[in-house]
């Protein structure tokens, strides 16, 4: 599905990535695990295309194609979805119209006439369920005076709406109370399929209790340090940070 | 005296010497005013960017530049062309270079409605031009009524809701360069209501320069609302000047919508003349290529307990400038005043400018007043949401200048017309 690899990343003079090597397979979930300022947000924002950002070495090859040579929309095209970690408001634009406006910009991009309106809303209908969120705020400002939780949902209904190949969940748990944790999770794993694959980034474990992922890997200071399964996410819950931080110091 | 003539009289003299040679004979103005207002032209001159509220819009420089000669010849028009131009569900009168056309016109019999032509007005109503547009306060009222042509008259008798918008249309079509002073005159009697549409287009081959006045008085109790569009292409040099009076009880609304000409200013002077009125104007402008668009307003709170809302908003594409300059008065007898006035923008490139200026004159003690600008360019957090999602860069930009111009589109609240303007804001993106 996607393999990255040696990849180098910085923001101005700052290097943040410093050689990320991941390769995940179509029906695997993958957590990224890291303490603050590891370079999670950053791993996802390179892959989702985010121009702040200067790939200095390295590669990553999505579904056979350079991905680092698309644009951020062609990304989304060949099936990569960022759920953001700050969904953006976006005053004026209503969420169905913005929807509408991806799933035939999509469709158009594969060569696929426009999907006909009637079904469009049926598929909004059926996926709104899905996250449980309300039919109204389909047609509200996309992200405009919504919760906290209900941006996350929404991150997810659009998700469910796209039907990426690549889902990345970028701090998908920052901010959620345990309720909505858990709707958002089931949204996820309802999308899941033997075809698609999940990166799952957070800061805590709290999350993967409810998607339960294949492997977790440990990021510190732009590099994966340590790799293996579920367990090692209940460790560094137990343990914290700091023995990573000791074990892998790495001078600036 | 000296015998320099300076440069600026001389542009106004050659601007009259060409209108005196190529004009009609036929005044349809009264003779007192247009012996002043060219008395008062001699003395302003056309106003240059050392004019304060020409700063941004040199016309002097316009017309030394590119009216050089006025020739003044016109083309006839026919059904055919101004059929496109038509709204549905509107009486659609029509004004061919400054004139008003009857044969063009739909022809519909509304009961408190008078249509009428400048020269048809009985004397009683010929006192009523000149009433609001004064020549002593701008150079350009006073060119228009030096050199006015047979323009609209239009009456809202008494107590007469009109059921359906009337939508005028000015056309103007020439084939060499000319300078047209469109016209009229809008009275709304008391307890009256109408919505008026005007639109604006140049269909010719030459450039113009429209020198537009509308003079629109409310009486008690009454509603004028009205919707401008304005879509006059890169040949079109405009000056738009409505002259309002809104008396007690009333209210008054504008929406322009400027969608095109190389240069567009529009001076919109309201005086809120009588207690308990509204006014509300608002503005929506894309600007491309060289395009100049400014927006001048000027609401005068004389009476107590009035409010006026203004929201003025503009995309400035390319190397075009849009400029916002909107001054409130609030006189001493005006208390309890609500002014409101906000303009906000959108740089769509580096070498596209925008200017604002908001100017607050309050003489009165208790008031509520505010104004807000805002210029910016495009949130590239959104952009770059809305590509995450795979749209494209040109539709992610439409997305969001749509959303930005929305606001303003929802003003319009007849169904038809709404989509009309809609449907012209798309086509200008």
């Amino acid at each position: 599905m996607i393999s990255i690899k040696n990849l180098h990343a910085s923001i101005g003079d700052k290097e943040i990535l410093r050689g990320i090597n991941l390769e995940v397979k179509a029906g695997e979930v993958h957590a990224i695990m890291g303490p603050n300022g590891s370079g999670k947000s950053t791993l996802s924002s390179v892959l989702a295309g985010r121009e702040d950002y200067d790939v200095t070495e390295g590669e990553v090859t999505f579904n056979g194609k350079n991905l680092l040579e698309l644009s951020p929309e062609d990304r989304a095209r060949e099936g990569l979805f960022l759920a953001f970690q700050y969904p953006v408001e976006i005053p004026g634009v209503s969420n169905v119209n913005f929807l509408r406006t991806a799933v035939n910009e999509i469709r158009k991009y594969h060569g696929q006439e426009e999907m006909p309106a009637k079904d469009f809303l049926a598929l909004v209908k059926e996926k709104s369920k899905l996250v449980e969120l309300d039919a109204k705020l389909a047609s509200r400002s996309v992200n405009e005076g919504f919760s906290g939780g209900e941006k996350k949902r929404n991150e997810i209904f659009q998700m469910a709406m796209l039907n990426p190949k690549l889902a990345i969940l970028d701090e998908t748990d920052s901010g959620l109370d345990i309720d909505a944790l858990r709707i958002v999770a089931t949204g996820v794993n309802k999308l899941k399929s033997k075809d698609n694959a999940t990166i799952v980034i957070t800061h805590y474990q709290r999350l993967l209790d409810y998607i339960v992922p294949d492997f977790v890997h440990i990021l510190y200071k732009g590099r994966i340090v340590k790799s293996g399964g579920k367990e090692l996410a209940l460790e560094m819950e137990a343990k914290g940070y700091d023995e990573i931080k000791k074990e892998f110091e790495i001078a600036d | 005296m000296s015998l320099v003539v300076d440069n600026k009289s001389a542009v106004t003299q050659n601007l009259l010497e060409q209108l005196q040679k190529n004009s009609s004979k036929i005044a349809f103005m009264p003779d007192t005013e247009i012996i002043s207002a060219i008395r008062h032209l001699e003395e302003k001159g056309i106003p240059n960017n050392k004019h304060e509220d020409y700063k941004y819009c040199n016309l002097e420089a316009v017309l030394r530049k590119e009216f050089k000669s006025v020739e003044q010849s016109f083309n006839e028009l026919t059904n055919a062309d101004i059929a496109s131009l038509k709204l549905d569900e509107a009486i659609n009168l029509v004004v061919v270079n400054g004139n008003y056309n009857e044969a063009l016109s739909e022809k519909m019999i509304v009961k408190g409605l008078t249509v009428k032509s400048l020269n048809e007005l009985s004397s009683s109503e010929k006192t009523l031009l000149c009433s609001q547009a004064k020549s002593d306060t701008d150079a350009l009222i006073a060119l228009n009524t030096a050199f006015t042509s047979n323009g609209l008259f239009l009456e809202i008798e008494k107590g007469n809701v009109i059921p359906m918008p009337l939508h005028i249309i000015y056309v103007n079509s020439s084939n060499s360069h000319s300078v047209i002073n469109t016209r009229n005159f809008i009275h709304v009697q008391a307890n009256a209501e109408v919505t008026i549409v005007e639109s604006f287009h140049n269909i010719g081959t030459a450039k113009v320069f429209s020198n537009f006045v509308s003079e629109k008085l409310v009486d008690e109790n009454a509603k004028l609302t009205c919707h401008t569009f304005q879509n006059e292409g890169t040949l079109s040099y405009s000056v738009n000047t409505n002259q309002v009076k809104v008396n007690k009880h009333s209210n008054y609304s504008n929406t322009t919508t400027t969608l095109s000409g190389e240069l567009v200013r529009n001076n919109h002077n309201v005086v809120l003349a009588g207690s308990n009125c509204e006014a509300h104007l608002n503005g929506l402008f894309i600007a491309t290529g060289t395009q100049q668009i400014d927006n001048h307003t000027l609401i005068d709170h004389q009476m107590p307990h009035c409010e006026s809302n203004e929201l003025y908003k503009g995309i400035a594409k390319d190397k075009s400038t849009g400029t916002f300059n909107g001054k409130i008065f609030v006189r001493k007898d005006a208390q309890k005043t609500n002014a409101y006035q906000s303009s906000k923008n959108i740089l769509m490139s580096d070498d596209a400018t925008i200017n604002t200026k908001p100017q607050l004159e309050i003489y009165a003690d208790d008031v509520k007043c505010s104004h807000g600008t805002s210029t910016g360019k495009i949130d590239t957090e959104a952009l770059f949401y809305l590509k995450a999602r795979g749209i494209g860069e040109e539709s992610a930009r439409k997305l969001l200048l749509q959303a930005f111009a929305q606001e303003l589109i929802n003003k319009i609240e007849i169904p038809s017309l709404h989509e009309h303007a809609l449907h012209l804001f798309e086509k200008a993106l």
